[in-house]
């Protein structure tokens, strides 16, 4: 076994932050820590932080690993926290460390930044892959805060085993809340700034977006109901209730067989990332080549359509298999 | 495809509430392509040390305006040894007397700044070190 892997299951620190820079950046060293540790994971609850950019969800975080640790000192808990990464210079300023001050210094308390590096979905890439790491360390809960979602960065909904939505009053009516996209993905609606003047509103528009998409509540237990919780992060008011949630829906999946479905959905949606963008750099690599120019230029003076175009390519071998 | 970002730690450790300076920096190694990350007001040593340790950084930033700088920064490079985080380069920028300065550089602070020290200056001088590795 390689040092470094040897080292993160000894509760090395520093190999452990080295490793996951080595699987950020994409290392074959990064690669080869992975596949030693892979074994090794699969025991993590996975809790996604996702909602609009201040709703709260840094100071939620401090909040919730703060009551973990106090309601368990044994328990480990690891954050990811993402922020996005400029398009025009490539770098980035992550900033939610600044809200995380009551579990800064926390031996039990692991946080790494992580810059969303052009990935779309409100994660990194790698964020899955960091999440694994951690997870083989030996962290018994890892919590993944993602970028200010607009209402489609629904990704952190193939990576966590119990997602919270964190909204705000005031982010919009009933017609927002009935949308598709990230209201769907709650398993726990987290309704935050709960102090502030339309938090009843704002819980009004919640409630009646949910009684559509659970008509029939069952009360048999078979079915997960989001509850929908009142906080204010930044002095803690109602975080507790949200903690015995996370503990509630983590049971749920556990005795209703459904925790498994989630991790082999997150599996899934691994594997599936990282073949599309193994893929994706074969076609980087493509596009420098001969035949791609020439067929560019006949769309260009609007001589082949587009559609046409990829059929063409298909037949110089490119989409179809390109080994 | 591999892909290496120079990681910063920009931290304000002791009690000034002044972070304008701090965040400029912050700002301009963004714009370098730098990830910065940025920690707030009133660190601890501890809280320093902890972060640049769990963020793996090439770089820790320190602002400091309040004084305390000769006994902030010593206890933040010790505790940066007990950590094994040798590596990482330290920068310094705030209200530094020169002989301060001086006798910082020499217990391992890799640069200090001063008011009116260009953002350009800061963005090459951390540049220059990771092109040399």
């Amino acid at each position: 076994m390689p040092e470094l892997v040897q080292a993160i299951l000894q509760g090395d620190r520093r190999a452990l932050a080295r490793s996951i820079t080595l699987v950020e950046n994409d290392t074959a060293q990064g690669q080869q820590t992975l596949d030693a540790l892979f074994p090794k994971t699969g025991k993590a609850h996975v809790v996604g932080i996702t909602g609009a950019s201040g709703a709260g969800k840094s100071s939620l975080v401090n909040c919730l690993v703060d009551i973990l640790i106090q309601q368990d000192p044994k328990l480990q808990v690891a954050v990811i926290a993402v922020d996005p990464t400029s398009p025009f210079s490539g770098g980035s300023v992550l900033g939610d460390r600044i809200r995380m001050r009551a579990i800064a210094e926390n031996p039990n308390v692991f946080i790494r930044s992580m810059a969303s590096r052009g990935a779309l979905g409100g994660l990194a890439h790698n964020t899955q892959a960091v999440s694994l790491v951690l997870d083989a360390a030996g962290y018994d809960f890892i919590l993944v805060e993602t970028v200010g979602a607009g209402q489609s960065e629904v990704e952190i909904a193939s990576l966590a085993h119990s997602v919270l939505v964190v909204e705000a009053p005031g982010l919009g009516d009933d017609i927002q809340a009935a949308k598709a996209g990230i209201m769907e993905i709650a398993d726990i609606l987290v309704l935050n700034k709960a102090d502030k003047a339309d938090v009843d509103a704002a819980e009004m528009a919640l409630r009646s977006m949910l009684a559509m998409g659970y008509p029939s509540t069952k009360t048999d237990g078979s079915v997960w109901v989001p509850p929908i919780l009142r906080t204010v992060a930044t002095d803690g008011k109602g975080v507790a209730e949200v903690v015995n949630a996370i503990q509630a829906h983590a049971e749920f999946l556990h005795s209703t067989g459904t925790w498994q479905q989630r991790d082999q959905t997150r599996l899934r949606a691994f594997l599936h990332g990282l073949l599309e963008r193994k893929r994706n750099q074969e076609w980087q690599q493509f596009i420098q080549k001969e035949e791609f120019k020439q067929v560019l230029k006949k769309i260009y003076i609007h001589e082949l359509s587009p559609y046409a175009a990829v059929e063409q390519l298909q037949s110089i071998s490119f989409l179809k298999n390109s080994h | 495809m591999e892909e290496k970002k120079i990681r910063v730690l920009i931290a304000k450790p002791g009690l000034d509430g002044h972070d304008r300076g701090a965040k400029i920096i912050a700002r301009a190694l963004r714009d370098a392509g730098m990830e910065v990350i940025y920690t707030g007001l009133r660190q601890t040593p501890e809280m320093v040390v902890q972060a640049a340790l769990q963020e793996d950084v090439d770089v820790i930033g320190l602002s400091v305006l309040s004084g305390a700088h000769m006994s902030l920064v010593p206890r933040i490079l010790d505790l940066a040894k007990q950590a094994k985080l040798e590596d990482v380069r330290i920068f310094l920028g705030g209200i530094i007397p020169a002989e301060d300065a001086k006798a910082l550089i020499k217990l391992g602070v890799k640069a200090v700044y001063g008011p009116g020290t260009s953002t350009t200056q800061v963005v090459e001088d951390i540049q220059t070190l990771f092109e040399k590795a």
